[in-house]
């Protein structure tokens, strides 16, 4: 039975280890979908990387490989038909795509945790909350079933769930949304991984529960100075809790900057086009600008620049190959447009 | 803007909890929608937000027929169409007319788009012959701006967007006043939810349609939107005009529901007015005494438990809310 | 894992599944007519299994509609003398005891066979098919009392109700093999088909004819019915089977068909104490019963799996 420091001991001996390292880099990973239709290539070269206690938000509509991104990272893509074709996932140095699967599976969850969209699939219907939490520290650490079950309601204490000791022998059915999504956070976190992936977590709540949760969760971070990488479509949500921000469209990140930088002036036609689009609460009667066209299918993506098609800026230079690489505006300032400059300067 | 097409009056609808196998007790109800008084004028939007469980996609059931109500009125032009059936009525409830959420699930995947837009047609005989439905429903194509030589194709060969204008093109069909908006663009993608709201509008200009639009989004809501109405667990919290409701909003829910929605706007993160609300909603089949929303409400005293607060205009605001101590707070515009 | 291509899940939130909807494709491509069942026919078509359960199944139908196609042999130009001769190059199955060419009963008795199945599968559709769809689609008292008739009706033991049956109708023919035989069958139908009736019941499409005012027979048989249809189709495919080997055995015990007439049922039991000397006798009859079933089930097998909307 594993320990804490056995577990430790076996992430430590990993090749390349290197502590100074970022917890999570990505670069230039490539990941593809085979199917009936032809071969969708659901990412297409997404680099950043992640500090300790920094949010990253990775934004994006549905299709830009976002999920897909987060799915490899912590490599639980079916395969087949997904197949990782290229590229690095870093965890301090180490390349997880080297890995043997054994020691793969100590890092995920140990180390490098994720949160999905839907509490209630990704919970488990026949057992209670109280017996998945305490079967995580059973199987990693090595605890009894009192501990484990000890542990159990102090996590549940710990994401601020009333009564954790009578909950915590409840099933998942019983909790309402916002409360699962809680729980759902209480199992990722019971391992104090370095880094928490949440893929959509509060895209089925309510907004107000959606407050609660994202408060939640930035109050946990602080506590464990642990990164986080926020995977959504909510521009709203993203301007609250983000330091950082990858732009995806089709597979590729099309732009990436600190937070106030993106909403002040984007750096590219897709941002742009998008912070355009959205009705916000404090504005009204504003004109909705509509971005023209249809995102491409992943098995048939424009040459040169994906975004092409739909692009005001679009000239030929963008309508061929190569695409467009990703020029530094300034230090972790970037934009895979050809026109960044006047994209920037139109306000 | 002066008719009223539509109005509710003291509108219920209570889903029965039963107990037993052969010989059902009803031991409970669930209160989805207890008593709602509406009105939609010819040409405007009323906007209905809330959260889930407040009762609106009852509201939304029931205006269309597609659930009886247990008790009240709806009224179209001054006819009461609740709960009736019978022919007189089906030709009263052509007026009205739904778009549904899901782009993917709304449409009949077997049908052509053909046969989708022109069901109307086929259900309502007597409102196009036979001969003209073709042309219909390609004039409906157009109109919605999908391109009627696809007339033959089939939902699944179109994107979420297209889906839904097809849905729209099918709710047009014959002609209603009122058109009942169930969340229509909350299953699409972000840039292409600013089509389907343009289109909505220009369609609204152009035809002098009447939406009650409903949502759990309330940026999209005061984009459309000319009037507000806030429900929770199944009654109206306050009702206004967008601007109203938006700025001076006097209920505290509706105070709380406003400071939730995160603004896409890092540079006044910290600087808002930031109600978070305890607690869970509590259950609608057993809410609680007087004001429903007394459980988490910061203003809370004994007379919330005792009495319940009627929609009323209060002293402190021009608009409707159900609250005894309604006072006026901008949760939107940031303090300084 | 569904086709990450093939348009799935709403937008703004996927689940943990790869990227979901492509727009709509290029005008340019074929205008297939994909529905379902298009779908469903061009899987199966490419499925070799089932192409070569139907190729066996069409060519036993073959047998049944045109037996002189297959064997100029009269089946009851009998000579005793010849009786239990051995498999020949012209009287492929010998044979049998009463001196008859075996082949051609063998070929003659596919007949009654498939008839007492395909009536009697028809039979369950339609009845069952009916009683489903109306207490799935009503529900309230219909329902309750579709469902109680459809219990007791569950709860006749097949085998004994037959055989009582049979015995006291006194007549032992097509038809009243067929009868019994959807007299103690369509409850399962009619089950399978509530269920699906229900479930579809609540699609958002339905909803939506319904806020039309679509009345009831529209609701039913332009939107509920192709949707909750797959189900069925896969279950009276092999339920086909199930009816031939179900004929052969009341045959076996006596209560079915009789001489002169012929059916593989008859002709087992027949020959079956001549297995050990003569064993083709019995193993002719039973590899094509066995052929016939087991191609309606590999069939069905496989129309249930092109079906399936979530295998796509």
């Amino acid at each position: 039975m594993a320990t804490d420091r056995d577990i430790t001991a076996t992430i430590d001996a990993l090749p390349g280890l290197d502590a100074s390292a970022p917890p999570l880099e990505v670069n230039d990973l490539q990941v593809e979908f085979r199917t009936r239709n032809g071969i969708a290539r659901a990412v297409n070269g997404v680099s950043f990387s992640l500090q300790a206690g920094e949010t990253l938000a990775i934004l994006g509509e549905s299709g830009c490989g976002k999920s897909v991104t987060a799915q490899a990272i912590m490599g639980i893509i079916d395969s087949p038909p997904g197949f990782v074709t290229g590229g690095e996932i870093k965890y301090r140095g180490v390349d997880l795509l080297k890995l043997p699967e054994s020691q793969r599976r100590k890092i995920r969850a140990n180390r490098v945790a994720m949160i999905f969209q839907d509490a209630l699939s990704a919970l488990n219907p026949v057992f209670t909350v109280g017996f998945q939490l305490s079967e995580l520290f059973r199987k990693h650490r090595g605890m009894s079933r009192a501990d484990g079950k000890a542990r159990a309601v102090e996590l549940l204490d710990l994401v601020k769930i009333p009564a954790a000791k009578q909950r915590v022998s409840d099933f998942p059915h019983q909790f309402s949304g916002g409360m699962r999504q809680r729980v759902m956070i209480a199992m990722a976190l019971a391992l104090d991984p370095e880094v928490l992936i949440a893929d959509e977590p509060t895209t089925a709540l309510d907004v107000t529960v959606q407050a609660q949760v994202m408060a939640l969760l930035a109050e946990l971070q602080r506590e464990r100075n642990m990164g986080l990488v926020l995977i959504t479509h909510d521009m709203g949500v993203v301007a609250d809790v983000a330091d950082r921000i990858s732009v995806m469209y089709a597979g590729r990140v099309v732009e990436e900057a600190p937070v106030r930088d993106i909403y002040a002036s984007p750096a590219h036609p897709y941002t742009k086009a998008l912070l355009e689009s959205i009705p916000r609460i404090d504005l009204k009667g504003q004109e909705l600008n509509v971005i023209k066209g249809l995102p491409p299918a992943l098995t048939n993506i424009p040459a040169g620049c994906s975004f092409n098609p739909r692009c005001r800026y679009a000239q030929d230079v963008c309508r061929a190959d190569p695409e467009p690489p990703r020029f530094a505006l300034a230090p972790s300032r970037t934009s895979a447009c050809h026109f960044w400059k006047e994209v920037k300067g139109d306000e | 803007m002066s008719d009223v097409v539509l109005e509710t009056k003291d509108l219920v609808k209570h889903f029965p909890l039963t107990q037993g196998i052969l010989f059902k007790r009803q031991i409970g109800a669930v209160r989805a929608v207890d008593g709602i008084n509406l009105q939609l004028h010819r040409g405007e939007t009323l906007g209905i937000v809330g959260e889930s469980g407040c009762g609106k996609s009852t509201l939304a059931k029931l205006l269309v027929g597609l659930e009886t109500p247990s008790s009240g009125s709806i009224m179209v032009h001054g006819a009461d169409i609740a709960g009736r059936s019978g022919a007189e009525m089906r030709r009263a409830r052509r007026n009205i007319q739904l778009v549904m959420q899901d782009p993917y699930t709304s449409l009949n995947p077997r049908m052509t788009v053909g046969d989708l837009i022109g069901e109307p047609f086929e259900i309502h005989p007597d409102v196009a012959p036979k001969s003209d439905r073709s042309r219909r429903v390609q004039e409906l194509l157009e109109l919605v701006g999908l391109n009627p030589d696809h007339i033959n194709r089939y939902p699944h060969q179109f994107s979420g967007g297209q889906r839904q204008r097809i849905g729209i093109a099918r709710a047009l069909a014959l002609r209603p006043e009122i058109i009942l908006c169930d969340e229509p663009v909350s299953a699409l993608d972000v840039s292409i939810q600013a089509q389907v709201i343009n289109l909505l509008e220009q369609l609204q200009k152009e035809l002098g349609l009447s939406y009650i639009f409903i949502a759990h989004d309330l940026s999209v809501v005061r984009h459309i939107a000319h009037r507000v109405g806030v429900m929770y667990l199944g009654k109206i919290a306050e009702i206004g005009t967008e601007e109203e409701i938006y700025e001076q909003p006097t209920h505290p829910y509706t105070q709380a529901l406003l400071s939730a929605v995160p603004l896409p706007d890092p540079t006044v993160r910290g600087l808002r007015d930031q109600i978070v609300l305890e607690g869970d909603v509590p259950s609608p089949a057993d809410p609680p005494s007087g004001c429903r929303f007394r459980t988490r409400c910061w203003k809370a005293q004994d007379i919330c438990a005792a009495e319940e607060p009627t929609l009323t205009v209060r002293a402190t605001s021009a608009h409707p809310s159900a609250c005894h101590f309604a006072e006026v707070r901008n949760v939107v515009r940031v303090t300084e | 894992m569904s086709d990450p291509t093939h348009p799935t899940a709403p937008a703004g939130g996927t689940e943990v599944a790869p990227p979901p909807p492509e727009p709509a494709p290029a005008p340019a491509t074929t205008e297939r007519n994909a529905s379902l069942w298009a779908d469903a026919r061009r899987q199966l078509l490419r499925d070799p299994v089932f192409i070569a359960a139907s190729i066996y199944v069409l060519l036993v139908a073959s047998m049944a509609a045109f037996p002189t196609l297959w064997t100029r042999q009269d089946p009851r130009a009998c000579d005793v003398q010849r009786t239990r001769i051995a498999p020949s190059w012209e009287h492929p199955f010998g044979f049998n005891n009463l001196g008859c060419d075996y082949y051609s009963h063998a070929i003659h008795g596919a007949r009654p066979s498939l008839q007492i199945a395909i009536f009697a599968t028809l039979g369950i559709v339609l009845l069952g098919g009916t009683a489903g769809l109306l207490a799935g689609y009503f529900g309230g008292w219909v329902d309750a009392i579709i469902s109680r008739i459809t219990d007791i009706f569950f709860s006749l033991p097949f085998l004994l109700g037959a055989i009582v049956f049979l015995t006291v109708i006194k007549q032992q023919n097509v038809w009243t093999l067929a009868a019994v035989l959807i007299v103690l069958g369509w409850t399962t139908i009619a089950r399978i088909m509530r269920g699906s009736v229900l479930s579809s019941k609540g699609l958002d499409y339905v909803q939506a004819a319904k806020a039309m005012g679509a009345g009831h027979g529209r609701l039913m048989l332009r939107h509920i019915l192709p949707n909750a249809i797959a189900p069925l189709v896969v279950y009276a495919t092999i339920t086909l089977g199930a009816f031939v080997s179900a004929e052969a055995t009341l045959t076996y015990l006596g209560v079915g068909l009789q001489p002169p007439e012929e059916s593989w049922g008859i002709m087992i039991s027949q020959h079956q104490v001549y297995f050990l000397d003569h064993p083709w006798l019995l193993l002719f009859p039973c590899g094509l019963l066995v052929g016939t079933v087991l191609s309606f089930i590999l069939m069905g097998d496989a129309l249930r799996d092109a079906l399936d909307p979530k295998l796509r």
